[in-house]
């Protein structure tokens, strides 16, 4: 029985299908168009979010300290904040050192700054686990006693953290949009092919057919028409992706930029693009079919 | 099999289509329902399909208030009811094989089953040798008849029709009227709304006349005529 009824219903959907053919391709680009959108902004957000994690870990907070602080009692009150990752405590000779590597060959203009002369305090370089956190410890620190002064990437930080927030709202929208159209434009695809069917259906249902028989193959000629969107925006993703990764392997100036090219992750997100247009066909085909059943 | 208590209805324009009938239909009973147009005959008999609900009453089926009905049970109610149509109703795309074996797929039977009663099926209606056939190559007579073809084959215990004899010359209605008798015969019960007087007083059976959506009559061996 239920062999009969799936053989069914899959013919009833081919023909459905082919006889709205055109309004089925609309549908399935409409969705293809927004999964190809929600995908691209998912691949930028995985990407920015590797971004910032390779930041993140170069992030560090300069706590400058003052000439009688206790350091030992600092370290201790450093290593008890939440979302501390690692705590290096670099002494004023040592902080001198750096910055004539940062000087580079013009370190001779330094020199005059060694031993008692040396102007640079003592020095804690904290990393946070995550940038975001960076501007909170940061002003958690600047109250610790002794703290003289509190350093960090401030700017770059916090417009990293705008940027990809605001990339993510903007994302969501569109994406909830045309989502809503994509599934407007199955609702419509499918009601046209339960008017072509509007006689039969009203047979079947004095013939005494179960509701989910009637509905089979329309939700199933949703669900096609989606997964077709989705295969298409998963293809078209795939190949861009793709390119965009040789791509950017070529080009030397670009080399702080690092693609993820993890597989579990590229499938786990074109396998949820995928299930995403199987379940607007069949949400759009179930709301289509709605109306028609209440007898 | 079919009882009424009290049953009105009235649709949601505030017209009022039966009033307060109350009507006992036994097994195996073959009953006319007689009046004229907007008499109340054709909603009677959805309510009793549970198309619509009574607006007031009860209605039970075999013993069962099927107004109480879930879903589930409303098709089960369903498929023990064959329905057979003015218009005939048939899939204008379909064979009549397939057009009578579409009353079994939808009902989820086995092809094994479909195969053996469609083709037993349409030589009881006497259409043997039309199976091929797309229902605009035949007559209206033969058309009703897979009508009741379609209504038959998954053995239900009553046949409701609505005026099936309502498009067809009075020659072909009496042949239609005596193969409902045949399958009366066999124990199915079988309700008939209909306006064609001279069957009615010809077949000399239970006669329900309504009026208004009012009962007005109900008799054992009845004709059409009023007051008679």
């Amino acid at each position: 029985m239920a062999l009969n009824s799936l053989w069914y219903c899959t013919r009833q959907a081919c023909i459905s299908l082919t006889r709205n053919f055109w309004l089925g391709v609309a549908s399935a680009a409409m969705i293809a168009v927004s999964l190809i959108i929600l995908g691209a902004f998912l691949l930028v957000a995985v990407n920015a979010n590797q971004f910032m994690r390779i930041v993140e870990s170069t992030v560090e907070i300069n706590v400058f300290l003052e000439d009688d602080a206790d350091v030992r009692d600092l370290q201790h009150r450093l290593a008890g904040l939440r979302g501390v990752e690692e705590i290096r405590f670099v002494p004023k000779q040592q902080g001198l050192q750096e910055l004539k590597k940062a000087f580079g060959e013009r370190h001779d203009l330094l020199s005059g700054f060694e031993g008692e002369n040396n102007p640079l305090p003592d020095s804690f370089r904290v990393r946070a686990e995550r940038a975001e956190l960076v501007p909170t410890l940061a002003q958690q620190i600047s109250f610790f006693p002794g703290v003289y002064k509190v350093r960090y990437g401030q700017e770059y930080v916090e417009a990293l953290v705008k940027v990809t927030r605001w990339v993510n709202v903007v994302a969501l929208g569109a994406v909830v949009l045309l989502g809503a159209g994509a599934v407007f434009l199955i609702v419509t695809t499918i009601r046209l092919s339960m008017v072509a069917r509007q006689d039969e259906i009203g047979i079947m249902k004095y013939l005494g057919a179960s509701n989910w028989y009637i509905r089979g193959p329309f939700v199933l000629e949703g669900m096609v028409v989606g997964l077709a969107g989705a295969c298409a925006a998963v293809a078209t993703l795939g190949a861009g992706y793709y390119y965009l990764v040789v791509v950017l392997e070529r080009l030397p100036l670009l080399f702080f930029i690092q693609p993820v090219t993890d597989p579990n992750m590229l499938l786990s997100i074109f396998g949820g693009l995928l299930g995403l247009g199987l379940l607007m066909g069949g949400v759009g085909s179930l709301i289509s079919v709605r109306k028609f059943l209440q007898v | 099999m079919i009882q009424l208590y009290n049953v009105s209805k009235v649709y949601d324009n505030g017209v009022p289509a039966v009033s307060d009938i109350s009507l006992r239909i036994a097994k195996g009973e073959f009953v006319f329902l007689i009046g004229p147009s907007g008499a109340g005959k054709s909603t009677l008999t959805k309510l009793i399909f549970r198309e619509q609900l009574p607006s007031s009453g009860q209605i039970f089926f075999r013993g069962r208030n099927i107004l109480r009905f879930g879903p589930r049970e409303v098709l089960q109610l369903r498929r023990q009811i064959g329905v057979v149509f003015q218009d005939f109703r048939l899939l204008p795309r379909k064979t009549v094989y397939e057009n009578v074996a579409f009353a079994l797929e939808v009902i989820g039977r086995s092809r094994k089953e479909i195969r053996e009663r469609v083709p037993a099926v349409l030589a009881r209606v006497g259409l043997s040798g039309k199976e091929d056939a797309f229902p605009d190559q035949l007559s209206g007579g033969e058309q009703q008849r897979v009508g009741v073809a379609r209504a038959i084959v998954k053995r239900p215990l009553v046949i409701l029709a609505d005026e099936p004899t309502g498009n067809l010359d009075p020659d072909t209605s009496r042949e239609i009227m005596d193969l409902f008798e045949v399958i009366n015969r066999d124990g199915t019960t079988v309700v008939i709304a209909t306006h064609a007087w001279d069957i009615v007083n010809r077949m000399r059976k239970r006669v329900v006349a309504l009026e208004n959506g009012r009962l007005v009559r109900d008799e054992e061996r009845g004709s059409y005529s009023y007051g008679a």
